[in-house]
């Protein structure tokens, strides 16, 4: 029977008392929110912590997809399942829906959380493919107040986030564009289980035009990468399917994937060219308002 | 440290370790040994049971998590006395056969049919996706749900019946005769 080694546990009644807590406990302290990647992981003994604080109670305050002129703010603790259900997320971010699908299971998806997905930084991770496509900003709470950290500069590698040891992640914030649209891609080796690889598309258009591009993929680097060399080669001109094989190819020049039990590394970067097309052509569909 | 829940309807409390996960804290401290415990990597489904009513897997919750919130478990599904008509449905469409993965599944699509009294087969097999059963194929677990569904809406009649369409009589009279 695996358990894990013996810990403290404590609730957390606001972020502030989380905070405190993290700051007088150290390093040897962690927050548990869904508990669906730090759990398996004490149970099998690979992360041990003398402490953990439960924010589940902070559900209320930060469970929320709040719409705004400009932007679509997402509480830390909102769970997959909520994502997967919201309408509004649907119209203007359908990567969400695509995504949430294939996420795990549904059991999974009603404990699991986008502020555990994100902090947990697994290069498979699909919601930090979906944040890094759309160029999310993580809002970053400390002893000091607050930061505001964009994707791009969010992962410090596997499993290592910008996020200290005395700071929580309290909000992801997505910037609202007008005419564009986005899709999510994944190929896994049975249902519920994580990437081969998979890539995230947003693309914005006018008169016919892309005005930009962006990609996100999951499982072929140390960290879910956004391409940028994908955007420049993108911008200013109209679709194509030559131009979606274009894409493909830069992803899957610009990839790191490594050989493993999902499979070799020559399969995923011919997945990564794959998806990528597929994704942006779904993306692109959309914005002309029609599902493929 | 000492938590308290509602199980099945009824306050309980109990001295716990932090690290005791609920699968655990139900089976070996309240002795609800109907919610079972498949593997050590939260895949298999065998331990789901409701949190504040949504199915959730109990081996990937600690029982600490769980305090102040209500849980319900496959032996809270019985009302009394009479089963719930997803256990009828396992019963008369033959959804189990080791029976190892059955409390975990009654307790999802429990909750499937009270949010889609109705669902497709595809919505079905997705509510269970988080499950696995090494016996079945599934197929006899749709069918269960299938017949549940039928049942509660009133629309089941002898013709439709899959326990009629597809069973041995023998194997009828088998169920029926059970305690
Ligand atoms: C069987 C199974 C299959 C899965 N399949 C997939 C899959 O296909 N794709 C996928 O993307 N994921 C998958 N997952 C992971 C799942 O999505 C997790 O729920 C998610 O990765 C972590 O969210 P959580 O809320 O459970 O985080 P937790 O496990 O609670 O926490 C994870 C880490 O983040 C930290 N943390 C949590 N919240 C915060 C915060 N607000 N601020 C700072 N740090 C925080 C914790 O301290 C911990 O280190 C799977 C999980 C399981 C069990
Ligand atoms: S015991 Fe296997 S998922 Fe819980
Ligand atoms: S009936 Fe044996 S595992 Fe499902």
């Amino acid at each position: 029977m695996q358990v894990p080694v013996p810990f403290d546990y404590e609730r957390a009644t606001s972020v502030e008392h989380a905070i405190g807590l993290l700051a007088r406990l150290g390093p040897s302290a962690r927050l548990v929110a869904g508990g669906h990647s730090l759990l398996p992981m004490m149970k099998l003994r690979l992360a041990n912590f003398e402490y953990l604080i439960d924010i589940n109670d902070l559900h209320n305050k930060l469970g929320y997809v709040k719409v705004e002129p400009t932007q679509i703010r997402i509480g830390a603790m909102t769970r997959h399942r909520e994502l997967l259900e919201s309408p509004e997320l649907l119209r203007s971010f359908p990567i969400f829906h695509d995504a949430e699908r294939v996420i795990a299971d549904p059991l999974v998806r009603n404990r699991g959380t986008i502020g555990g997905s994100l902090c947990q930084a697994d290069p498979s991770e699909d919601l930090c493919a979906v944040c890094t496509t759309l160029d999310a900003s993580c809002v970053i709470r400390g002893l000091d107040g607050e930061r505001v950290v964009r994707m791009a500069d969010f992962y410090r590698g596997p499993y290592e986030t910008a996020v200290g040891d005395a700071e929580m992640l309290t909000e992801v914030r997505f910037p609202l564009r007008p005419h564009g649209s986005s899709a999510y891609e994944k190929v896994g080796r049975r249902v519920g289980d994580w990437a081969v690889v998979s890539c995230g598309a947003a693309v914005w258009m006018d008169d016919g035009v892309i005005t930009d591009a962006r990609v996100g993929l999951a499982a072929v680097g140390p960290n879910t990468t956004g391409i940028p060399a994908i955007s420049q080669a993108l911008r200013g001109r109209p679709p194509s399917q030559d131009l979606y094989a274009e894409a493909g190819a830069i992803a899957a020049d610009y990839c790191t994937p490594v050989t493993d039990q999902r499979g070799s590394a020559e399969y995923k970067r011919h997945l990564a060219a794959e998806l990528t097309r597929r994704a942006m052509r779904r993306a692109v569909a959309r914005v002309h308002g029609r599902e493929l | 440290m000492q938590v308290t829940m509602i199980v099945n309807g009824e306050r309980v409390t109990r001295d716990v370790e932090g690290r005791l996960l609920l699968v655990h804290f139900l089976r070996d401290h309240l002795a609800l040994t109907g919610t079972h415990w498949g593997c050590d990597t939260s895949n298999c489904g065998a331990c789901a049971v409701w949190l504040d009513g949504e199915p959730v897997k109990s081996c990937t919750v600690l029982a600490a998590m769980a305090a102040g919130h209500e849980v319900r478990t496959v032996e809270g599904l019985e009302q009394l006395g009479e089963l719930d008509p997803i256990q009828r449905g396992f019963m008369h469409c033959h959804g189990l056969q080791c029976g190892f993965c059955t409390p975990g599944m009654l307790m999802t699509t429990r909750a499937l049919l009270d949010s889609n009294p109705n669902p497709s087969e595809q919505e079905i097999r997705e509510a269970i996706s988080g499950q696995i059963c090494r016996c079945t194929g599934y197929a006899s677990i749709v069918r269960s749900v299938q017949w549940a569904a039928a049942e509660e809406s009133g629309t089941r009649t002898s013709t439709v019946d899959p326990a009629s369409v597809r069973s041995e009589p023998r194997s009828r009279e088998r169920t029926a005769d059970r305690p």
